[in-house]
């Protein structure tokens, strides 16, 4: 048992202060969004500590909702759960073949997949913008599942087989002893099986594409089909100095990832440790 | 104005439909069609019908574009006559150019160390106090790897923001403290004496980063077999000596691991600097002026020979990324 000495009371001023200084900027950002318009503009938010009961509204998020808010969530919600749902089969099966089969060139490919992990995306844009072109895909709901599909599978292939590989291999022998064919090895012992890394998979995914601004920026743009990403960066540059609504709107962009990140934690650091780099 | 909110939700639930059953569709009928062979080949063609289809996806989607990338930067602004290097020796000569990569170098040197420092510092403390306040300490500290990019620009930018009207109170956290010091308001993101602008939004990428370290570090520190420690504090060495001595030596791994995750991250850094300054008052970034080459200027050469450029930093970190791979493995 630790004694209360001068160095564990430190260590508690230590901590205190490192996250007052790490939760201060988003209280900031909170209180302010509940504050009126005109007291955002003319006092800083800290004054509400002071004078705790003024006058708190929800007027700037029914503003900046109507703004286009409302329409760029829905998109983001369009855009994330396919984008997050699509590579997942895909990569399934091929981790399996690289956890349980075996075949020419195994190795080479999956270096490949290790390798493009940390390929910047940038790489990526102008021939697939090209390619999307020809088939008038950009600006659609389908370039940007297909765009991140395809950027995510790398991190997907890798968190699945590094997870699958440490299942025990007896299990997929006696399967085969008893007759079975990979694809329903794979069906009805490694998916059952591999949940939770299939789930660290779908949280990481879907809280990138719904944080993502590159990639909606250059396949979606801006107009009907934005998220919110993008709303709220046009909210920054149009409406810079309008904090009430810009503290509101950046709210209402962190409420699904938040979500989704509490309910969901473990599961979420399981996938940072599982497979910590993404391309 | 814009679409039926219904429509779109309709759109994609059925790509999802499609995607899914027209994948799971896609593997049934390979496989049927590979069953129908003789078992010899079955077996060998059958590892390609499971790897083919993520072989292709990342083919189209990284792989073909990569090396199209690396051919049009040896080309002109619209990717139609070849112009040999002189989308590079252009960018090379351009003192702003030159600025963008010693940011890119400041943003390595600083936001992995900085963000692992923290992460270890948040970590050890933590690990001290009881379960409820550790838990709600990491929990703060960790928030942040939740907040986009573009999140975490507004909530910062509300911190930087400053008033200079006469009178005006300010409302910015960092000016009004400044203020009430004395000074004069000033733009924090247009000073660029001592790269301040540069590093203010550094403090952005440790700040949504250290929860990151955090998290891996302390799983870390809480696998240091306590006897090792024990044995330690019995030979008389003081708790900094153990941590230097003892526990440090045990994490290196993850503390490499860790860093080399956000030295990848940091590389590519975009978001921050397009939101914030737009990479203004010299503070662009790689990928920034990749982004305004291709999109302000309309130069895909140049702009490809940006990426290029960002493709070169990034290789070393490959490389060894598929080293640690292979040891790993062999293991």
């Amino acid at each position: 048992m630790r004694q209360f000495t001068l160095g564990s009371l430190a260590v508690r001023v230590a901590i205190v202060l490192l996250c007052v200084l790490w939760f201060i900027p988003t209280l900031g950002l909170l209180v302010s969004s509940f504050r009126d318009e005109a007291d955002v503009k003319t006092s800083g938010w800290w004054t509400v500590i002071t004078d705790p009961f003024s006058q708190w509204t929800l007027d700037s998020y029914s503003q900046v909702l109507e703004s286009g808010m409302a329409n760029a969530f829905v998109n983001s919600i369009v855009v994330s759960v396919p984008a997050t749902v699509l590579p997942i089969m895909i990569a399934a099966f091929a981790a399996y073949a690289f956890t349980f089969m075996r075949f020419w060139g195994r190795n080479v490919l999956f270096m490949l997949i290790v390798g493009l992990l940390v390929v910047p995306l940038q790489v990526a844009f102008v021939p697939l913008l090209n390619l999307f072109s020809d088939y008038d895909l950009n600006g659609t709901f389908l370039a940007v599942w297909l765009a991140h599909t395809g950027f995510g599978m790398p991190l997907a292939v890798y968190i699945l087989r590094n997870y699958m590989a440490t299942l025990p291999h007896e299990i997929i022998e006696s399967a085969e002893i008893d007759g079975a064919s990979h694809f329903q090895t794979f069906w009805k012992l490694i998916v059952p099986m591999s949940v939770p890394a299939l789930a660290a998979f779908a949280i990481f995914q879907f809280l990138w594409v719904w944080n993502d601004l590159l990639v909606a920026l250059i396949f979606l743009g801006a107009g009907d089909n934005e998220v919110v990403t993008i709303t709220l960066r046009d909210l920054i540059g149009d409406r810079g100095q309008e904090w009430h609504l810009l503290t509101a709107g950046a709210f209402i962009t962190m409420t699904v990832p938040l979500l989704v990140f509490f309910s969901l934690q473990r599961y979420f650091v399981r996938g940072l440790t599982a497979g910590s780099v993404k391309g | 104005m814009s679409d039926d909110p219904f429509l779109k939700i309709v759109n994609g639930l059925v790509a999802i439909v499609l995607g899914v059953g027209g994948t799971a569709a896609l593997y049934w009928v390979l496989n049927l069609l590979v069953g129908l062979l003789p078992g010899k080949w079955d077996r060998r063609i059958k590892p390609y019908v499971f790897v083919g289809p993520a072989v292709l996806v990342v083919t189209v989607f990284l792989v073909y574009p990569a090396v199209m990338t690396v051919i049009f930067s040896f080309a002109d602004a619209n990717s139609i006559n070849w112009v040999g290097l002189a989308n590079y020796t252009a960018l090379f000569q351009d003192d702003e150019f030159l600025g963008t990569l010693f940011n890119n170098l400041l943003w390595i040197l600083i936001v992995p160390a900085g963000s692992v420092i923290v992460g270890l510092l948040v970590a050890v403390l933590a690990d001290r106090l009881k379960a409820l306040p550790e838990r709600i300490a990491k929990s703060v500290i960790f928030m942040p790897m939740a907040i986009s990019f573009v999140g975490a620009s507004t909530i910062w930018g509300f911190v930087y923001a400053t008033r200079f009207a006469q009178g005006d109170k300010q409302i910015g956290l960092l000016s009004a403290i400044s203020t009430s010091l004395g000074f004069e308001p000033v733009a924090w993101l247009r000073i660029q004496t001592g790269n301040l602008n540069d590093l203010l939004l550094i403090v952005i990428m440790v700040w949504l980063q250290a929860g990151f370290a955090m998290v891996l570090l302390s799983s870390a520190i809480k696998g240091v077999p306590d006897d090792t420690i024990e044995a330690a504090r019995i030979d008389g060495a003081s708790e900094v000596q153990i941590f230097f001595k003892v526990v440090v030596p045990q994490i290196w791994p993850t503390v490499i691991v860790v860093f080399v995750t956000i030295l990848i991250l940091v590389l590519k850094v975009f978001d921050i600097v397009y939101v914030m300054t737009g990479g203004r008052s010299g503070t662009s970034v790689l990928a920034n002026t990749f982004f305004v080459e291709l999109f302000e200027f309309g130069d895909a050469g140049r702009a490809a020979a940006v990426v290029v450029v960002l493709m070169i930093a990034v290789i070393p970190v490959m490389i060894y990324q598929m080293r640690q791979f292979k040891k790993q493995e062999a293991r």
